[in-house]
């Protein structure tokens, strides 16, 4: 009998998403079981990442047999859903979803920057988005979609945020890896480019030598090292508004 | 300060009002002539002070930035003058330091896009669930929710076991905090799916714990975080983070959550 095949039949069953270590007490119980057969003690201490190699596995056949459903990973858990397009059908029959309401563009902004960048201040996420956060970090706790991490060791030791496992629920993750672009958000590297074209053409002035500065790539956005300096510019320029 | 926010609703924020100026250019962001963006954000902000709007902080700190950039681009490249402060050395270009936050602050905007996406098809996709069918194991049947009486009774009967009151001595500072307490349930509740109630309260050495980490909890209920249902009559509290009596009251404790969260 093929492990996946074993897997397919619980998940197909379960009441509630399984994660790999239910799936191998499953198996190691009905090894147990008194006159258990050869087949199904075979698979006694199937160790967790044979079931896991299993469970991909058995969502690539989902996806190549181009199902009504799928089976996917979401917070480390394994079920089947239906595919997306199907859903007006299934409000009709099911009902809307009951899920809470939509996010604020400053919430999803928010989110997202404590995703690829936690554990993260209050201050660092600021710093990035330009406005004060208060009202938007209370709401995501609320909503348990961030949760406090601890505190970081800098002056003052502010709170960090993290998110949290109801998080990657939410929008359907298998984990933070599955976050999009994961390596390119935690540190995004940003060229510095040939020439700054910022200059008006109309003044004379340009400065001619920065057409032949070379790009110099540059990382910055070091989660674990929040800086202390803001990153607005300096004071002296009069302010004319 | 959050007046702005009433009538210019799409700009979150100076950097936002900045990429929405950049994107009217159709340029690339490094394309983008910064000295014209400067006239415009100005102009912008004059409209907000003629619409009687208070003009936020964030706002004016950047336009000082962009009067900044388009001064010293006034001067010949040879007489522009160091800018003085450290963020300034080996020649950092302030034009370059906005760039650069402007990028950053596009990619967290594009992955908030995405995240809306998905939370978007969340709301399209449906769970497998069979119902449960009725089979030998089967579990009880739903059990009733628990009033806040049950718990004042509940709490008060773990209050017995420590009857030590503190009759005379000194006044100290509280050890305990709700918030504190309500961290501490949080991440205990992760590990299973439900909880005795007086399982929550083992660990207390005091009184004071006990009534903190019961406040605790209270504020939890209140949240919608905690769940409370009562299996039998006169049966102990079972405590949950969902709304719906788990199958398998306590399960055993190696059930822990998946470890690639």
């Amino acid at each position: 009998m093929d492990l996946k095949l074993v897997i397919e039949s619980l998940l197909f069953t379960a009441q509630k998403p399984l994660s790999p270590g239910e799936l191998r007490d499953v198996l190691n119980k009905a090894a147990d079981e008194d006159g258990a057969e050869e087949l199904v003690r075979a698979f006694k201490k199937t160790p967790v990442e044979k079931i896991e190699e299993a469970l991909h596995e058995l969502s690539k056949e989902h996806e190549a047999a181009n199902r009504t459903y799928r089976l996917v990973c979401i917070a480390g858990s394994w079920q089947f859903v239906t595919q997306p397009e199907f859903a007006p059908w299934l409000r009709a029959f099911l009902g809307v979803k009951n899920r809470p309401a939509r996010l604020s563009q400053p919430g999803l902004e928010t989110l997202a920057i404590i995703a690829y960048r936690q554990p993260i201040t209050r201050t660092e996420i600021e710093q990035i988005r330009g406005v004060a956060v208060d009202g938007v970090v209370a709401t995501l706790l609320e909503r348990n979609l961030i949760t406090q991490a601890g505190r970081a060791e800098v002056v003052g030791r502010p709170m960090t945020y993290a998110t949290t496992p109801a998080f990657l629920e939410y929008f359907g993750l298998a984990g933070l890896d599955a976050l999009p672009d994961a390596d390119e958000l935690r540190r995004i590297p940003v060229q510095r480019p040939d020439s700054l074209l910022t200059v008006d053409p109309n003044l004379a002035t340009a400065p001619p030598d920065l057409a032949s500065t070379p790009p110099v790539p540059m990382e910055f956005g070091n989660p674990e090292v929040p800086s202390a300096t803001p990153t607005t510019a300096p004071e002296e320029p009069p302010i004319v508004a | 300060m959050s007046n702005y926010r009433v009538q210019f609703e799409v700009f979150e924020g100076p950097l936002d009002l900045l990429l929405h100026l950049v994107k009217k250019e159709e340029v690339d962001i490094y394309q983008v002539n910064l000295t014209r963006i400067a006239n415009e954000f100005i102009a912008y902000l004059n409209q907000m002070q003629e619409l009687d709007l208070e003009v936020a902080g964030e706002f004016v700190v950047m336009a000082a930035t962009l009067i900044y950039i388009k001064s010293r681009e006034l001067l010949p490249r040879d007489q522009q003058v160091a800018a003085p402060g450290p963020e300034e050395e080996d020649g950092d270009d302030p034009r370059f330091e906005l760039i650069r936050r402007l990028v950053e602050y596009k990619k967290f905007k594009d992955a908030a896009a995405q995240l809306q996406s998905r939370e978007t098809e969340m709301g399209f996709i449906y769970e497998h669930r069979p119902g449960s069918l009725e089979f030998a194991a089967q579990t009880s049947p739903r059990r009733p929710e628990v009033s806040l009486f049950d718990l004042i009774g509940a709490v008060s009967s773990i209050l017995k076991r420590y009857n030590t009151r503190d009759a005379v001595g000194e006044i100290s500072a509280d050890p305990y905090t709700v918030s504190e307490k309500m961290e501490e349930l949080r991440t205990l509740i992760t590990t299973r799916s439900s909880f005795r109630f007086s399982e929550l309260f083992a660990a207390a050495r005091s009184r004071t714990e006990v009534v903190v980490i019961f406040l605790a909890m209270l504020e939890m209920i209140r949240l919608k975080q905690f769940f409370c249902f009562q299996s039998a009559d006169f049966g102990e509290i079972e405590v949950s983070t969902r709304p719906e009596p788990v199958e398998n009251p306590p399960t055993p404790p190696d059930e822990s959550i998946p470890p690639s969260a």
